[in-house]
């Protein structure tokens, strides 16, 4: 008895709720990396849920492209945390006020 | 079967979804991302896409959470001496939202979207054999495939530049 579609897509909008959670409660600015990630999974399982339940390729196409999306924003963006920890000496979002008025 | 196989990836999905957000140390939080990324490669495998399995194991757990754990032991990370935001609003917009995704998941189930159609391996052998996914991927999707590239191109300069301790 295969898996109906309903259960693929309730399970990544748990992991995509998890993902907010993760990006709204943490303070330090790799565990927001990461819930980002968790979220751009949550949008890839559904893109193949869907590509296999329409039996539909361009969904897979779609993931390899977000995968490669996910990659590059990943890179750049530990970049920039890398940089600002040089010159702050910490990873807490709540540091970052310089442009607070 | 391949019922089993579901609740155990999911569940494994979810659990160590929570443990990335919940964990004090952001190592930890690497190693669960990294559970988490497996658990949903064995959701793509068991769906039967297959490609897409592997290549989520491979960039994905593979580079992808290194370079996370690079950074963090780069900048030699310890535990959180911060919190999480503990302002008050959160917990009544948690509360409300956290209903509304119960009741979404429920009327997903409830949807009766229907099964997966006819076995995805086919006649044709696997559905989603890599030859026809890179067949599209290079004649009805060459654009997309090209400006990625390029992308990564921008991502790596931007990134180096970034990095530098001089420019």
């Amino acid at each position: 008895m295969p898996v109906p579609l309903g259960y693929y897509l309730g399970l990544a909008a748990i992991i995509f709720t998890v993902g907010v959670i993760g990006v709204l409660v943490r303070r330090n600015a790799i565990i927001i990396l990461m819930s980002i990630e968790l979220m751009l999974n949550a949008a890839n399982l559904t893109l193949v849920a869907f590509s296999v339940y329409l039996q539909e390729l361009s969904g897979q196409v779609f993931v390899f492209l977000v995968m490669t999306v996910a990659a590059a924003e990943a890179a750049v963006g530990l970049a920039i945390i890398v940089m600002i920890f040089r010159n702050k000496e910490s990873v807490n979002v709540d540091d970052l006020n310089i442009m607070k008025w | 079967m391949v019922t089993a196989a579901f609740i155990i990836f999911g569940l494994a999905a979810i659990v160590s979804a929570i443990m990335v957000i919940s964990f004090r140390n952001p190592m930890a939080s690497a190693i669960a991302l990294i559970v988490t990324l497996c658990s949903i490669a064995g959701l793509f495998a068991i769906m039967g896409a297959t490609f897409v399995a592997a290549l989520q194991v491979i960039v994905y757990a593979g580079a992808i959470m290194v370079l996370f754990l690079f950074v963090i032991m780069l900048l030699n990370l310890k535990r959180d001496e911060f919190g999480p935001d503990k302002r008050k609003i959160q917990k009544t917009l948690a509360i409300i939202l956290g209903v509304l995704l119960v009741v979404e998941v429920g009327i997903f189930i409830q949807a009766g979207l229907g099964d997966f159609g006819p076995s995805p391996a086919g006649d044709k052998g696997s559905f989603t054999s890599t030859a026809e996914l890179s067949s599209l991927l290079f004649t009805k999707y060459l654009f997309a495939f090209e400006v990625t590239s390029l992308l990564l191109l921008v991502a790596i300069v931007g990134a180096v530049i970034l990095a530098k301790k001089k420019l």
